[in-house]
């Protein structure tokens, strides 16, 4: 399975740099990254998804994240519950004789024809990564002239980490988002 | 809280000398010297050190650190001054050393353009800071600052670089010095120990039959010395030093047993590999100090305390991991680890540890002066009390196996790195900290060249240093790999040494040349009564070898040992020592 990191950093310039920095230097592979705004001004928030198996290895990544002087927080939630999401645009060349077929495709994976033109189709979906992928597959016997997916993005179910309107700090303070309990890697 | 308006220029000074730093190691230029001009204003509450070259800057600030445990400041101009202390911010990173490294950069407008002097610093170094910042807001300037010597100071200490545009130096601003805690979310607060880590820390003490503490760098950084002699004291267990670890214990210590690693002692590797308790005292597990991993200590359970805790379970897999400052949780573990009486073992490593002496150099006589003898009478003849700066190599190992020390930060030597031309450099930067004690910087023939230029900067600022070159006319820990390991094809290891008596007399510097044992003591005397940079050459057998080796990939056991010395001092390396 691959491993999930929840990355809160400042919204500082270089951040996103220091981060691929770090990945390249220690020979840690990105397999995606997600960068947006979070809930909070001046905090940004990363999902990083990794293809390293090995849990030690995990844990590398995850204190070396920690140790980056920009990062407020790490979680992994590799194995925690999580709504997670991607999403993915995805043209078509069709001519008209395909569309109905091209129609089928995309309603059987819930997905949505967001632009209809003469000889292309756009196609939007939000679904997690794995369905995503069963689309594209579908999607191969015509002709994809463009595709672009965002990467994964994820939230933990339940729990809610706070960021205090005062401070990015206090959070800190919320065990939920704390550096994760150095045993959990370390046993 | 003063208001009172200041230009960025004054800014610098006014945080830097806020910080308690009184001195500098710097070099002007185009886009720095707003600062510098501003540095009139403050003459006479900072000194500062005009080097010779950015790299010696940076070293200088280092050696400061080190010999303090206060922040080392170095300052550059942009472009070629700041990319010169790459080298000094990356030995600084390795060794877990405090410095701040502020760098003129162009004005804010033209960056990005390629101007003149122009790099891009920031993306440079961030692979060799802690961190590092480009202030593009004179109203952020202070508050960086700060930040920065907090960084820098905090959890494991590192370098911090400031990169501030040349409009940015000439603004002016109501300047309020920042008060109160620095605030930062990212750095990360040490986790310390709970009732259950110590309980098991007592319980795996009192399981164990033949612990050894492994003390590192940490022990220095975190003044934790006392803790780690009360734990060895109590539960009599032997300590082994790594290079940087050499000080934190005393070597006079009974159950202080020496240096471990590559080159550490037969007895410290020996132990280390037959143990069944390692107890890692803010170390790092380098690759230096285990040899191969996979037969690394294979039978013991380890416990490893760390501040960093992306080093615990980077190279070894621990069994009891404890992430926070060594001495706090010493203090917190002291109290429920009970007495132990381990004579056996102690008495098995003592065994070891003389079958070895028996085979050292120091006591057989030579012909030739060896590298050996020298570090020893330099040991003998300072009674073990100098501050020793040691650059990188041969010189370096004989150091550390030769000249006992027994205080923490006696020793000041670019580990982690192996920075050539670190040593000249960080004992003018340490000189100015330690200003009544004895300096020693011991430095090969390969690493004086490296940096020599450094001289100018010693005798400008009449530094009270005693500089011993080890010269063997070769680079002689490679030339050692060449001859052990690459069939003696001695390719471009020779080097041509500059008459070094006329080179310090160019720069009015004593110097003297020793190559017969008997003037060693009798030269140092000399160099000792005499205030002022000093310089003796000591000339070398050339084709000595560092003994024990643990040859790169093979396991700690695997070491070759001393082998017994012929008359003209030539080594009988027998190749079945390799076998073992």
């Amino acid at each position: 399975m691959k491993q999930t990191l929840i990355t809160l950093v400042e919204d500082k310039p270089g951040v996103l740099n220091r981060i691929a920095s770090l990945f390249r230097r220690r020979g840690y592979n990105i397999d995606s990254l997600v960068v947006g705004k979070s809930e909070k001004p001046g905090v940004s928030r990363m999902t990083i998804m990794t293809n390293e198996e090995d849990q030690r290895k995990r844990g590398h990544i995850y204190f070396n994240l920690l140790n980056l002087v920009n990062v407020i927080a790490v979680k992994d939630v590799s194995n925690l519950e999580c709504v997670t999401r991607e999403f993915i645009l995805i043209k078509i060349q069709s001519g008209p004789d395909q569309l109905n077929e091209v129609k089928a495709v995309v309603n059987n994976h819930g997905a949505r024809i967001v632009d209809l033109g003469k000889e292309t189709v756009i196609v939007e979906a939000t679904e997690r990564e794995k369905e995503i992928d069963r689309l594209v597959e579908d999607l191969t016997k015509f002709n994809i002239t463009e595709m672009t997916r965002t990467g994964k993005i994820a939230m933990r179910k339940g729990k809610t980490y706070k960021v205090s309107s005062e401070k990015i700090n206090a959070q800190a303070t919320d065990v939920s988002w704390v550096p994760e309990n150095i045993h959990t890697y370390h046993n | 809280m003063s208001k009172r308006i200041l230009t960025g220029a004054e800014i610098i000074w006014e945080c830097i000398f806020r910080e308690g730093v009184d001195v500098v190691f710097g070099y002007p230029g185009g886009a720095i010297l707003p600062a510098y001009d501003a540095l009139n204003k403050y003459r006479n509450k900072i000194h500062h050190v005009l080097v010779r070259h950015e790299q010696g800057a940076t070293h200088m600030a280092d050696g400061y650190a080190r010999a303090s445990g206060k922040v080392g400041v170095a300052m550059a101009t942009s472009g070629p001054g700041a990319t010169n202390m790459i080298t000094g911010m990356a030995t600084a990173m390795m060794d877990s050393v405090p410095i701040v490294c502020i760098t003129g950069q162009v004005p804010s407008p033209v960056i990005g353009t390629d101007a003149f002097q122009e790099i891009d610093i920031i993306g440079a170094s961030i692979t060799v800071t802690k961190h590092n910042y480009l202030v593009l807001d004179i109203n952020e300037l202070a508050e960086t600052i700060k930040e920065a010597f907090h960084v820098a100071r905090t959890g494991r200490p590192g370098p911090v670089l400031v990169d501030i545009p040349k409009d940015i130096q000439i603004q002016s601003t109501d300047f309020t010095y920042p008060t109160g805690k620095v605030e930062l979310p990212g750095l990360i607060e040490p986790q310390g120990v709970d009732g259950l880590q110590i309980q098991k820390f007592a319980e795996m003490i009192a399981e164990s039959e033949r612990a050894i503490i492994l003390a590192g760098h940490g022990v220095i950084l975190s003044n934790a010395t006392q803790e780690v002699l009360d734990l060895a004291n109590l539960a009599q267990i032997p300590i082994g030093t790594t290079l940087l670890g050499i000080g934190g214990v005393p070597a006079s210590h009974p159950l202080v047993l020496g240096m471990m690693g590559m080159h550490g002692e037969t007895w410290v590797n020996r132990a280390i590999q037959e143990s069944d308790l390692l107890i890692a005292c803010g170390m790092r597990f380098d690759d230096r100090v285990t040899g191969k991993l996979k037969t690394y200590s294979p039978n013991s359970k380890k416990i490893h305390i760390e501040i960093d805790p992306s080093e615990i379970n980077k190279n070894i897999s621990v069994d009891l991991p404890i992430h926070g400052d060594l001495k706090t949780i010493l203090n917190q573990i002291l109290p429920v680890v009970s007495k132990k009486d381990n004579h056996s073992w102690i008495n098995k490593i003592n065994g070891w540890q003389k079958d070895s002496q028996r085979k050292d150099i120091i006591d057989q006589e030579t012909e030739v002066l060896m590298g050996a003898h020298v570090l020893r009478k330099i040991w003998e003849g300072t009674k073990g009390d100098a501050l020793v700066i040691t650059d990188v190599g041969q010189h370096q190992m004989l150091e550390a196996q030769y000249y006992e020390h027994e205080d923490p930060r006696s020793l000041i030597t670019s580990g982690g790195l192996g920075t050539m031309g670190f040593s000249l450099p960080a004992g003018i930067g340490a000189s100015f900290y330690e200003k009544d004690r004895e300096i020693w910087i011991i430095v090969g023939d390969g690493g004086f060249q490296m940096t020599m230029a450094e001289l100018g900067t010693a005798v400008q600022e009449n530094r009270n240093i005693n500089i011993a070159i080890i010269n063997n006319g070769y680079l002689g820990m490679v030339r050692q790999w060449q001859e052990m390991f690459y069939e003696a094809r001695y390719m471009e290891t020779p080097i041509l040494s500059p008459d070094y008596i006329k080179l310090a007399a160019a720069y009015g510097i004593e110097a003297f040349r020793v190559e017969v044992l008997d003037e060693v003591i009798p030269t140092m005397r000399k160099v000792q009564k005499h205030k002022g940079p000093s310089l003796i050459e000591f000339v070398v057998e050339k084709h000595d070898i560092v003994y024990p080796i643990v040859p790169s990939g093979s396991s700690l056991h695997e070491m070759i040992e001393r082998p017994v010395q012929s008359k003209n001092g030539n080594v009988n390396y027998q190749k079945e020592e390799l076998k073992k």
